[in-house]
């Protein structure tokens, strides 16, 4: 039966205005998601004012200056502060993102924060990233060799190495996966493009020695197919790597070795 | 019945089958186009021809195959439980018959 509309408990509520800042004049409004399991309420979205003039740049930065000022319950992944762990990925202004490395200048108007789409919640803006990290590590984010080890180590031209560029740096936050209507419909069965592109970054490899397994595990008609190219994961990855690309990629090879 | 364990052919086939519809429909619409407003015996004269029969019959057979393959995508996707059987019998006889129903025309008019 098609449900037009979330179950009763999981509808989002209004939920508490926090007082604003005194004597700030440049006043920024947060209206973020709050979720938690230690009672039985439904989600709600807070309002917080922040004071602009005694806070950093990032989305980030607010969000820290919430939690340590204002309210110690808001809960949320941070850690590098940089783009380089992926912890603070969330849903910002409708755009899956860092908070770390996404402006506050680059939001207009009042700031919305949700946790990552179409994931099961944690807690505020945690979402349960188990699936995720299973269909990781199920595409064997490691050199697969089968020749004997090296003396010293294993060694790549300058041409094989730059085939990897563009999708080495992916951090695995995990904004291009929830942003893909595929993902959604099909995360049990469908790889998504974060493992499809450490998948293809694993094939690319030119010291791998498991290509033909890794393309064999990944013929099935959900793990690689239910990609359609709607490039959401390309439009809102915050590294700016394109993982329909390597998708696209991985589907060529298929085709070649085949024919 | 459904998906097979495979897609690499049925995604090879509606690559092909894009690719000559890209180049086949422009052909179908203006020799469809062409006759729209004519009178009957015209027209049954315009498609008796090789050319246009043979146009209308590609675009019929490699359009509804194309169609097919991508509805399945669709019921793929989005229906679960006993409503996927349904559904997939459902589009393949449909594209079946009109396929069938689509040449059986042709060659009557062409024939």
């Amino acid at each position: 039966m098609v449900q037009l509309r979330l179950p009763k408990n999981s509808r989002v509520l209004t939920g508490k205005t926090w007082p604003k800042p005194e004597n700030a004049s440049n006043i920024r409004k947060f209206k973020i998601y709050r979720w938690s399991p230690d009672d039985d309420e439904n989600p709600r979205v807070d309002t917080y004012f922040v004071d602009l003039d005694n806070c950093g740049p990032m989305i980030l930065d607010a969000l820290i200056k919430i939690k340590s000022e204002i309210d110690p319950t808001l809960t949320f992944r941070r850690s590098c502060r940089e783009g380089i762990c992926g912890s603070c990925a969330m849903n910002i202004d409708g755009i899956n993102t860092l908070a770390c490395i996404y402006g506050l200048d680059e939001v207009k108007g009042d700031v919305n924060i949700y946790p990552l789409p179409h994931m099961p919640v944690i807690k505020d803006l945690i979402p349960d990233l188990t699936n995720f990290y299973a269909q990781h590590a199920s595409i064997m984010p490691w050199l697969e060799t089968k020749t004997n080890r090296p003396a010293k180590e294993w060694k790549q031209s300058i041409e094989d190495r730059k085939k990897l560029d563009g999708l080495y740096e992916c951090v695995m936050c995990a904004s291009c996966s929830t942003s893909c209507p595929s993902y959604w419909w099909n995360s049990d069965r469908y790889l998504g493009p974060a493992a499809l592109l450490h998948a293809y970054r694993w094939i690319i490899d030119s010291r791998d020695q498991a290509t033909d397994e890794r393309l064999e595990d990944l013929d099935d008609p959900f793990k690689l197919y239910r990609c359609h190219t709607i490039m959401n994961c390309a439009k809102t990855c915050p590294k700016g790597l394109n993982p329909a690309l390597a998708i696209a990629e991985v589907k060529k090879l298929m085709v070649e070795k085949t024919n | 019945m459904g998906y097979s364990k495979s897609l690499i052919n049925h995604h090879f086939a509606m690559k092909l089958s894009s690719i000559a519809l890209f180049f086949l429909i422009p052909v179908f619409i203006f020799t469809f186009g062409s006759v729209i407003g004519e009178d009957h015996k015209t027209v049954v004269e315009h498609f008796s021809k090789p050319v246009p029969a043979l146009i209308v019959a590609l675009t019929l057979i490699i359009g509804l195959q194309h169609f097919q393959s991508g509805a399945q995508t669709l019921i793929e996707d989005y229906v679960r439980g006993g409503g996927f059987m349904i559904a997939t019998i459902f589009v393949k006889v449909l594209s079946y018959c009109l396929i069938g129903v689509g040449l059986y025309s042709i060659a009557r008019i062409a024939l």
